[in-house]
Formats: C-alpha cells, structure tokens, sequence
C-alpha cells in the first residue's frame, strides 16, 4: 500500500506548490502594493473615448448555442485524434465502436440542422 | 463474447435506437404534431420492454468485464422504473396539450433519461455508474424547463443543473478518491480491496460518494434544490421527478454500498442512518408550513426517502427487500397523488393552493374518496398500503440493531400524519368557497386515481406478491 500511495507523491507536490503560489501572489498585492487612488485611475477604460455602457450587458442565447455546438464538435475531434493515431492495431470492435459514436453524433446534427439551430435568423 | 455483451443490454439498445429514431423521423417531418402519438408510443415501448425484463430475464449476468450488471436486482428496478415512467407519460398527455407544452422532444427525452436510469441499475463499475447518472441527469434537466416563457420553469431547470452538477462534482470526487485507494473502479475490485478493513482515503472517498446519492434522491440535508425544482416544473415532470428517478438513484446506492463496499457496513451504516432520520424529520416539520401542493409534495417525498434510506440503513439483505417494497409502494401512491393533483384546476388554468380544495367532497365525492385513501396511506394510517410499506422498513431496521432509529421514524411519521390529515380536513370539513375548482376530469387521469387508491386498499391481501421479488431482489444484491 505504502509504495502505490507513493505513486501520487507528484501529484501531491504540485497541489502545494498550486495553493502556496497562488496565496503567495494574492497576499503579495495586498503588502508590496503601491494604493494611490485617483477618480481617472480606477473608471473603466475603452480605448479612445468614455466609457458609454455597462460592462453586465444582455447577450443573445444564440452566442451561447453556437458555442455550445462548437464545444460539441471540437471534443469529438479531440476524441478521433488518438482513435486515428492507433487505427492501425485497432480491432474492428474500435472501429465500430467509434462509427456508432459517430452515427449518434450525426442524428444529433441532423436534428438540431432541421430544429434550425444553426439559423441566424 | 461481444455478442453476448449486446444481447445483454438489448433492452437499453432498442429503447436508445427507439428515441434516435424517433427524434429524426419527427423533425423531419410533422414536428410537434407528432407529441401525442409519440407520447403513447414511448408509454407502449416502456409497458413492452418491462414485460421482456421482467419474464424473460434469470439468473445473474455480466456483460463488458463487470461494467454492466443484469440480475434480479436490476431487473426489480428495472420493471419499477419502466412502469412508472410510462404511467407519468400517460398521465402528462393531456395537461401538456391543453397549455402547448407537449413538444414532441419531451417523450423522447423521459425515453433517454429512463434509458440513463437503467444504466444506473445495472451499473457495476463507477465510470458506467456515472455515465447512466448524467444520461438521466441531463434529460431531467431539459425537462424542468420545458416551460420556456414561465420565470419559475426556467429557475426550476436552472437550479436543479447548476446542483445536480455541485452533486456530479462531489460524486466524481469520491469516485477519484476510491479509485485512487483501491486502485479499481470496479465493484468487485473495491471490495476486494476493502476485504481487511477501510483505508482513510477509501472512507473519504466513501462519504463523498454517499453526499452525491443523497443529493440525487433528495435525502436532508442535501435536499435544498426539491421544493423549488418540484415546484417551478410544469406538472407532469414534477410527477415524474418523485417516481422513476427516486427509484433509480435509491437502487444506484444500494448497489454502490453493498456491491463495492459491503465489507464496510458498520462504515455507511451511520452515514445512511444519518440521512434517514435527518429527511425523516425535515420531511415531516418542513411541510406543514406549505400551502402550495407541490412543495408539499417535495417535502413529503423527503420524508418517505428518508424512511426508504431506513431500510439500507439496517444493512441486511432483508432491509434492501423492505426498501424496494417501500420504494414499489411509494410510487403506487404517488402516481395516484399527482393523477389528482393534475386535474385540479380551476376555468383550465392548474390551481396549487391547497386551500382550494375546501369542501371539495361536495362536489367530487368520488374523487375526493380517492384522495382520503392515498392521503391516508401516504401518512402510513393502518389499513391502508402505506402502513405495510412502513411497518417493512420499521421492521428491517429494528431487526438490525437499529431500535433507535425505528423509534425516530415513527415519531416523525406522526408528526408527518399532520399535513396529509389537514387536506382530508379541508375536503370534508373545510368551508364552503365561492372559488371552486372545476368538476369532471380526463378519463386517463380519473382512471390513475382511482386505480391507485384501489391499490392501496386491495394491496394488503398479499402486496400483489411484490414480496417475493423483492426479496430475490435482495438476495442478488446481498450475499
């Protein structure tokens, strides 16, 4: 037991190292910080002329579902790249394991191209 | 080898291939036009496929190295699960047409998240384990907020996601811990590590786990997100919310605990103990301040989780056999309860209030004799189903040591008899209002109602001989 819990010895390590630099760099502000505050020095800043909006503005959902489309097709990417990588020891269970996964993928495409999901408009 | 594996989970295939299908064939052609057809198509699947489970499935197989379990455990679960779900479809067909609600994703998504649940049945390894608790997680969700344009629907979905995911997080904690102690994320690997006592990583990883199921089935004191989530949801979901997914994610820990860590019982004992009396008491004080019926509702459901962890508490194989004859009974009652709840309305509009059923008697006596009966066997009143289903539990728990804890759980179903007795008192006793809600209701759901009052009577002859599966049940999961 003793050798295997040696194994997250690393792990261990860089937990601390996480929590002792990121305290470090939070309580370094608060002591060697320089607090001179000035009107102009703390107002939001755009470039060129005043500030004219609230930064907490509305946006439309349908950022949100685009975005959500992308994240959807970009972790199937990551998940073809090391299936692609190994395809040559793969047996044909791998290989039709991952066209199901596909063919699920495409009916969840097909469905939200025809629901109009992908419409601006 | 691999074919043997897929005959195992054909169940879970056609339901799966059922919902793709049905999902493409829909938005490419009719829409939401489709929502009734399918909505009784769904229910028709569901009947068909608990029918297979339950009369062709014996014995005890695996299938993909373990990850997956089919024994009469799961297939209890299973049939339970099926049923119900198709029952809360039927019921939810006509309530969701009349207010425009009945998109033709909403059979196809209680399709998926049952197909989640009976992955979560099954499960014998904790990655297949949490894969069947997001697929049925992630539909629930959707299903909250069906309701788009209606501020509480909305805040329902979004607080039961943004808990059920604090919930997953603590879950996959306790899961990293396990396999990081055991080395394992198998079942039969963890106890096989656990076999000369628990390791301190492996117990935290334990309590973590515990904390996630009992966020799942609502057990005080992770039980915030059910009165909002209960009552922002339209209806029908909140009736399917206190059936099926209960049932799922009660079976989910009793096979974690007494699957993966059954060398430990005296470990998850005091945790499960805990949860019982704690939803016990939260369930029985909370709700006698609600005068709205479905967060009433919420708070009762808690209470009767707590008396169904009662049952795992005892950590016998005779506990998890009254467990699911409670969870069996428990679900009985409730569909009846919300068939009632749904026809309450008033000029077609739902009516909540409870004090709007004043005199209801009146005017509905047939109705309202229904109602005394579930309402009295919800508060466990002796002649009725309610009552065996606690005396199981008081008994399992007793017998393990636990005297203590069957005290507590009937003086908390005492103080819990208050608030159903309130609503009998209202319907025969209350005044009379100029404010009455409408008569007459859909045949489906006048049907369910009193269908499941006469369960609750005639069931005391012999329990619809649930007994025996229930304890072959056991007997799979415990040994």
């Amino acid at each position: 037991m003793e050798d295997f819990l040696r194994e997250y010895l690393p792990i261990v390590i860089f937990l601390g190292l996480a929590i002792v630099l990121g305290v470090v760099l939070i309580l370094a502000a608060v002591v060697l910080a320089v607090r001179n505050p000035d009107p102009e020095k703390v107002s939001a800043y755009e470039c060129g002329f005043n500030a004219f909006d609230d930064a907490r503005m509305k946006f439309d959902v349908r950022f949100y579902l685009v975005s959500i489309l992308f994240i959807i097709f970009d972790l199937e990417i990551a998940f073809l790249f090391p299936w692609a990588v190994a395809f040559g020891d793969l047996s044909m269970t791998g290989f039709w394991s991952m066209m199901i996964f596909l063919a699920v993928l495409t009916v969840g495409f097909a469905y939200e191209w025809k629901k109009g999901a992908l419409d601006w408009e | 080898m691999l074919s043997q594996d897929l005959n195992t989970i054909l169940p879970e295939i056609v339901i799966s291939l059922y919902a793709m299908g049905a999902l493409l064939a829909a938005v490419y052609t009719v829409k939401d036009k489709a929502g009734p057809l399918l909505v009784w198509l769904t229910s028709g699947l569901f009947v068909a496929v608990a029918f297979w489970i339950g009369t062709t499935g014996e014995g005890a197989t695996e299938a993909f190295s373990g990850m997956f379990q089919d024994d009469a455990f799961s297939r209890f679960a299973k049939v339970a699960i099926l049923l119900s779900a198709a029952a809360v479809l039927l019921m939810s067909q006509e309530y969701m047409q009349k207010r425009d609600l009945l998109r033709f994703e909403y059979p196809l998504l209680i399709a998926l998240a049952v197909v989640g649940m009976m992955m979560m049945v099954s499960a014998g390894d904790l990655m297949a384990l949490y894969m069947g608790l997001e697929l049925q997680s992630l539909a629930l969700y959707v299903v909250a907020s069906l309701r788009r344009d209606s501020v509480k629907s909305t805040e329902a979905g979004l607080k039961y996601f943004v808990l059920g995911a604090l919930s997953s997080g603590l879950l996959l904690y306790g899961a990293s811990l396990t396999y990081g102690f055991a080395g394992t994320t198998t079942f039969a690997g963890i106890i096989e590590a656990t076999e000369d006592g628990v390791s301190l990583g492996l117990l935290f990883g334990l309590v973590f786990l515990s904390a996630g199921f009992a966020f799942k089935v609502s057990a005080a004191p992770f039980h915030m997100w059910t009165p909002d989530v209960y009552e922002g949801s339209p209806t029908p979901v909140t009736a399917f919310f206190a059936t099926a997914p209960k049932i799922a994610a009660m079976a989910l820990f009793a096979r974690v605990v007494h699957d993966a860590f059954g060398n430990s019982i005296s470990d998850w004992q005091q945790i499960v103990a805990f949860l019982s009396v704690v939803s016990m008491f939260l369930g029985a004080i909370a709700a006698i301040g609600q005068r709205d019926i479905k967060r009433l509702m919420a708070y009762s459901s808690i209470a009767h989780m707590g008396f169904a962890l009662m049952g795992l508490a005892a950590g016998t194989a005779f506990g998890v056999q009254a467990m699911l004859v409670y969870l069996g009974i428990y679900v009985a009652m409730n569909i009846g309860t919300f068939a009632f709840i749904l026809s309450m309305e008033k000029d077609g509009m739902p009516v909540t209030d409870i004090h709007a059923l004043q005199m209801y008697s009146k005017r509905e006596p047939l109705k309202a004799v229904a109602m005394l009966v579930l309402l009295f066997s919800l508060a466990g009143v002796p002649p009725m189903l309610g009552f065996f289903g606690k005396l199981y539990v008081l008994q399992a728990a007793y017998g393990a040591g636990l005297a203590w804890l069957a005290v507590a759980g009937v003086i908390a179903s005492v103080i819990g008899a208050f608030y159903y007795l309130r609503i009998v008192y209202f319907m025969y006793f209350g005044e009379e209002r100029d404010e009455a809600l409408d008569t007459g209701s859909s045949p489906v759901l006048w049907a369910f109602l009193v269908g499941s009052a006469a369960v609750m009577v005639v069931g005391v002859v012999n329990l619809f001989g649930i007994e025996p599966l229930a304890e072959a049940a056991s007997l799979a999961l415990v040994n």
